[in-house]
């Protein structure tokens, strides 16, 4: 592997436009403008940009703080002021950080929010964050409570339910907050955006069946969801994002190069790989290391989908926006039930002609994680190939031991390899 | 029949992880079908109105022994998803025929997920109530809910549930529910009459036991009860809190009552003494029982505060309707409901000048020595202040 | 003779085996593991050479001395006498160690005549670990010198009026230093000493003896030309091998599971912060595996804890556990609260040995749900590892096999404890015969 640090035209573009979504809201007061906390999963940013609000993503600050290798005593202050250590890192590492200033990832502190849009939307937990939040903050609580897809599939009565609580409970409190009212047209137009964008996402995911794939469809996936998952859907800036994405995606496929690893182009592709359960961030990049080291690239994951199912399909629809934003709400991963999330991943592992497929378990998330040894069995039943499974956490330092994940990746590449190398004996 | 009797029962039945009870039930009438639930809330009556037995599925305590359910689940899940899949997987709720799991938490809502992967030949309902009590957004939501558990449940006995088998339902639960608020009201006024484990088990036995007989039983021992002569001692009030999902044993229950403790309000077995006053049997018992969920004030931690309500209140009131000297936060370990919750509870009895303690238990927690000794303490110092 | 190497290099102990070009086992080594691990595998790989020259000299005793007196005897006598002229010979670096530790502390002179007069008995002492019939409690130097040296030391230091802590601490920064390097190895003037010594033993007649000596300088020279190793275990990425002659302790203990009973396809490895379950098919190919989660709840590594609490050696775990007429169910094998909960048990009165019995379930329990997940038991079923050697253990595991699984045949063999090392020595061999390169990662397209 080269080892020169490559960085893209949408690299830089990214880092731009997060850098001005933190500088808006470094000057929303000054601005006027009004500041909504809410989650990845379910996140209403056409809704929210139709009122002029800018968001704030706590589970996006507990992962930076976690990467800037702030969240450990983030975490160990929480759990000083009562929290358990059982209990969810993405929540003790916020609460922490609150303790701490609430100063956000460019040293400025974040503005308190005016709103806390409670998209309860595939996680217990998030219920629980913005209870917790509301006893600090002074500010209402919008909550759209989403209803578990436990049979496979969103029904009328679901969607009814998710869109008349935007009707009758979110579009409301944001009126009431921000003064603006709600302009149907403007939402739309946002959706239509979206559309665009989305496309293209798509179009970046589904690269990887290419032979080799261009991206890292889980470390590197991480950063491509990242504008299509936060303030960013349905802006223009996003919509450009992604065109640029879309196109260096292409360039490389037609270059038959790999994906870029922070080390440069990845030049061999070996084990191909589908993974589940969210990345680990306070070792990020030590973890991301670990696969392009032993040349084994992630064609799919399902982390990329918690804040949006598109390659399954799902669009913004802007001639029905509403009920468009509560099939939206309704399909994000981590709402979907345990057989889907299996037949999901098996798709991915026959879709993406992949070697092997693993599991990351996340201490920190029973949403994902509780359930997934039996998953396992059934992938593996499914696919006829045998699965890995490692333990870390989300930001919890504590809970990421290098040995032991580098240990059991080592052995999984290993056991890949000697099964292909045992069936070409075979076959020859 | 004496108290003594009852309560061997209710042990008797507590005991029964192989749901005998429950086969002997069944074996008693043609094509008799059985309901296994989880905590924290289902409306039984449905399962009664279809002619079904609601069975509660409440782990497997300390005794069994814990093989092939380990294996589902990373060292970071509570306990009782473990012991319910090994029972399933050890055929010891073979009697079942389906079961439904309410929105409690994530690992319950997977658990239903799991069961659908383990034995797809049993209905697997999951049962997602409605967190926005606006009647006409979640009330109407929650009705068409229960419509569909009607119907899935109809598939299962194999015939038509009407209104009148509702309300019937709704009767014999009201009766229930009037039932274990007099047991609670009496072991508040007179707590050494009514001792913790007792009015345990007693509820436990209405996890399986048909409804009409049950309510038998607890009539027969609020009668029997108030003639036993049982000695008062000095001992602390307390609320316990946090037991409303993953049960302490029989023998943890014990140990804090004989560390000096009498529970005088607790959380377990919510699903008996949910809502305030009677579901209405007159018009559509369906929008009767959604508009009782509606209207219900109960606060668990599995059910959003809204805006304007002061989280902790609930506690707060039951500690001063009880006459509780102090809390006993006693959560599963790994339960993030009660631990999230935990902190801002625990705020508001600061704030109120409400004494606490706290410690982690699992279903099969063997080691009681440190919960005795940590309860004992508390008691102590319970009657120190207030004896000063 | 060409040598096949392989090294496991695990928590606590460190493996070596040698096969020859026919797969043949010819010598194996052990060590502790420590915190220079290129030392620790250099000593198992030169313990394992010295195992296969005597084995060679066994095997031309029997081929071509037979009929000599005494040579029969010969080999045993002469490994041990070989082991004392090691032990004398390290124990004397210690001792050096030690004297210049001294010099760094205050009362010089009654540290030096203490150490004095603990060297010197320990030297008079060592006879008796290494005569024929000895059996020393350990293998390892560290070990056998350590108890020595704390026992001797408490009354020297009692008789200089020393606080023992530092004649303590001396032992501990000099072990470090001893340890840490590997000591030389002086194979023929060693073996001379210590054939002398053993003949002196065996009163051999200098006839004999002559012949005898012939023998061992014909197997001191034979070449033994080391081809290829390879390293596997739990510190694999810190051996001092090329990145293709290091394989994952997965595929290592499947193929040497398969070669010690070629009917295995699940085996179970219990080391000392390790568990693993492993499926492997026909061949050895591991086809699945599942290792333990981050906590070390049931490894080796948690028995010791609970044998430093009960005050028992580990290897005593097993017989007392063995005697539990009614087992106690334990819950919970967390390490963290082991100590405490053990405690509590017997101030509540519990038997000894009926909780150790009831650890021993628990720990196989957890044993049992890390098989299920890696996808049951089937036949046949190889159990590997330090824990495998404790019958306590293997009783709880047949127990939970038969109720769970029926019936299966359960493999042990007494050279577990090598399984990973003999599948890195066939990984060395194969990629020595197959004439490409062994690396794992250089074979899928």
């Amino acid at each position: 592997m080269k080892s020169t640090v490559i960085k893209e035209p949408s690299m830089v573009q990214q880092k731009e436009m997060i850098a001005d979504h933190f500088q808006q809201l470094a000057e929303a007061a000054e601005h006027g403008r009004k500041v909504v906390y809410t989650f990845v999963p379910g996140n209403l940013t056409e809704l929210m940009l139709g009122f002029d609000t800018l968001p704030v993503h706590p589970e996006i600050n507990a992962l930076q703080s976690g990467m800037r290798k702030l969240s450990g005593s983030y975490i160990a202050a929480a759990e000083r002021v009562g929290h358990s250590e059982d209990v969810c890192t993405y929540v003790k590492c916020d609460i922490g950080m609150l303790l701490d200033g609430n100063v956000g990832p460019t040293g400025k502190k974040l503005p308190d929010p005016d709103l806390l849009l409670l998209s309860y939307t595939g996680c217990f937990t998030f219920m629980k964050w913005f209870e917790l939040l509301r006893e600090r903050y002074d500010c209402p609580v919008a909550m759209l409570h989403v209803p578990y897809q436990a049979d496979g599939e969103a029904t009328e009565e679901m969607i009814a339910y998710v869109a008349r609580q935007l009707e009758t409970e979110v579009i409301p409190k944001l009126e009431q907050v921000t003064g603006v009212a709600y302009d149907r047209d403007r939402v739309r137009e946002h959706m239509l955006r979206s559309r665009v964008a989305e496309d293209d996402l798509v179009a970046v995911l589904e690269a990887a069946k290419h032979r080799p794939s261009p991206i890292d469809a889980y470390f590197g996936g991480v950063y491509y969801i990242g504008p299509m998952f936060t303030a960013f859907r349905g802006t223009e800036a996003a919509q450009a994002y992604y065109r640029q994405l879309r196109s260096e995606v292409d360039a490389r496929v037609a270059a038959g190069q790999g994906p870029i690893t922070p080390e440069g182009l990845l030049d061999e592709e070996r084990f191909r790989i589908v993974v589940e359960g969210p990345p680990n961030w306070t070792h990020f990049r030590e973890f991301w290391k670990m696969f392009y080291d032993e040349g084994a690239v992630v064609v799919a994951s399902t982390y990329t989908k918690v804040g949006g199912v598109y390659d399954r399909g799902f669009r913004h629809d802007p001639d029905r926006p509403l009920e468009s934003l509560a099939e939206y709400c309704l399909g994000c991963y981590t709402n979907l039930n345990l057989p889907s999330r299996v037949d999901m991943m098996a798709d991915y592992v026959r879709d993406y002609a992949a070697d092997g497929f693993l599991i990351n378990s996340i201490k920190s998330c029973n949403s994902f994680s509780a359930g997934q040894l039996v998953m396992l069995r059934h992938i593996e039943d499914a696919t006829g190939i045998p699965g890995g499974f490692i333990e870390t956490d989300l930001v919890d330092p504590r809970y990421f031991s290098s040995s032991n994940v580098k240990n059991r990746l080592e052995s999984y590449f290993q056991m890949l390899a000697q099964r292909s190398s045992g069936q070409e004996v075979e076959s020859a | 029949m004496g108290v003594e009797a009852i309560i061997g029962r209710c042990q008797g039945l507590l005991e029964d992880l192989d749901l005998a009870c429950v086969s002997e039930w069944k074996a008693a009438g043609e094509g008799r079908k059985a309901i296994g639930f989880l905590p924290v809330y289902v409306p039984r009556e449905l399962i009664h109105a279809a002619g079904a037995l609601p069975v509660g599925i409440l782990g497997a305590g300390e005794e069994l022994e814990i093989v092939r359910g380990d294996a589902c689940f990373q060292s970071y899940i509570c306990h009782i998803p473990r012991s319910t899949v090994e029972l399933g997987l050890r055929g010891k709720l073979d009697a079942l025929d389906g079961a439904l799991f309410p929105s409690t938490c994530d690992v319950i809502r997977n658990l239903s997920g799991i069961w659908q992967l383990m034995f797809p030949e049993k209905e697997a309902i999951y049962f997602d109530v409605p967190q926005n009590l606006d009647p006409q957004v979640g009330g109407v939501f929650y009705r068409g809910l229960l419509a569909e558990i009607v119907t899935r449940l109809q598939r299962v006995v194999g015939r038509d549930v009407g209104a009148d088998d509702l309300r019937a339902a709704i009767s014999a639960y009201n009766a229930s529910r009037r039932l274990v608020r007099e047991l609670y009201d009496l072991r508040a006024a007179e707590p050494w009459r009514v001792p913790t484990s007792e009015a345990y088990l007693l509820l436990r036995a209405g996890m399986r036991l048909p409804v009409e007989e049950h309510n038998e039983l607890l009539a027969n021992y609020l009668t029997a009860v108030r003639d036993e002569d049982r000695a008062l001692r000095d001992n602390a009030r307390i609320v316990i809190t946090g037991t409303f999902c993953e049960q302490p044993s029989l023998d943890l229950i014990r140990t804090l009552e004989h560390a000096g403790c009498y529970v005088v309000d607790d959380d377990l077995m919510l699903v008996t003494r949910w809502y305030g006053p009677d579901i209405r049997t007159d018009g559509d018992p369906l929008d009767a029982i959604a508009e009782a969920w509606m209207s219900a004030d109960d606060e668990t931690p599995c059910r959003y505060v809204a805006d304007g309500t002061r989280k902790g209140q609930q506690l707060v009131d039951s500690v001063r309707r009880c006459g509780a000297e102090g809390v006993i936060f006693a959560a599963p370990s790994f339960c993030d409901p009660a631990l999230l919750d935990r902190p801002m509870l625990q705020a508001v009895l600061e704030e109120e000048g409400i004494a606490y303690t706290s410690f982690k238990y699992s279903e099969n927690t063997a080691q009681l020595q440190p919960i005795r000794e940590q309860a004992g303490t508390f008691a102590d110092t319970i009657k120190l202040w207030s004896d000063a | 003779m060409k040598c096949y190497v392989g090294i496991d290099l695990g928590s606590t102990t460190t493996k070596a085996l040698i096969l020859d070009e026919q797969a043949r086992p010819r010598g194996r080594g052990i060590t502790n593991s420590r915190s220079n691990y290129d030392v620790a595998c250099e000593v198992a790989r030169n313990e394992a050479f010295l195992d296969a020259r005597f084995n060679l000299f066994e095997a031309a005793i029997s081929e071509r001395a037979a009929g000599i007196p005494g040579a029969e005897a010969l080999p045993r006598a002469l490994r041990g006498d070989f082991a004392w002229e090691q032990h004398i010979h390290l124990q004397g670096e210690l001792e050096a160690t030690c004297r210049v530790e001294a010099e760094r502390g205050p009362n010089r002179e009654a540290v030096a005549a203490a150490l004095g007069e603990v060297f010197e008995q320990m030297t008079a002492d060592a006879s008796k670990l290494f005569g024929p019939d000895a059996r020393p409690r350990s293998d390892f130097f560290r070990d056998v010198a350590g108890a020595a040296y704390m026992r001797l030391a408490q009354a020297a230091a009692r008789r200089h009026d020393l606080p023992f802590e530092r004649l303590l601490g001396i032992f501990d920064k000099s072990i470090l230093v001893v340890e840490n390097h590997v000591p030389e190895q002086m194979l023929a003037e060693r073996i001379e000493r210590a054939l002398e010594r053993s003949a002196e033993r065996l009163e051999l007649s200098t006839e004999a003896l002559a012949t005898l000596r012939e023998l061992v300088e014909e197997v001191v020279g034979e070449p033994l030309v080391e081809d290829v190793s390879v390293g596997t275990g739990y510190g694999r990425a810190r051996l001092p091998f090329p990145r293709e002659r290091i394989r994952s302790e997965i595929l290592c203990h499947g193929l040497g599971a398969h070669a010690l009973f070629p009917g295995t396809r699940t085996v179970l490895d219990i080391g000392g912060q390790d568990t693993k379950a492993i499926q492997i098919d026909e061949h050895g190919v591991v086809t699945g595996f599942q290792m333990n989660d981050r906590c070390a709840a049931g490894c080796g590594r948690y028995l010791g804890y609970i044998a430093d609490e009960m005050n028992v050696g580990l290897h005593e775990l097993g017989p007392l556990a063995q005697q539990a007429t009614k087992p106690v169910r334990i819950n919970s094998t967390c390490t963290v609260f082991a100590g405490a909960e053990l405690r509590d048990r017997l101030s509540m009165g519990q038997r000894r040995e009926d909780i150790l019995g009831g650890l021993h379930r628990a720990i196989m329990l957890r044993a049992m749900s890390l098989l299920s997940r890696s996808g049951g038991i089937h036949d046949e079923f190889t159990f590997t590892g330090g824990v495998a050697k404790n019958a306590a253990a293997v009783e709880a595991l047949e127990g939970l096999v038969d109720e769970n699984y029926g019936q299966r045949t359960l493999n042990i063999s007494p050279d577990s404890i090598y399984t990973g090392a003999l599948g890195a020595a066939l990984f060395a061999l194969r990629s020595a015969t197959e004439q490409a390169p062994v690396g794992a990662n250089g074979g899928t397209r």
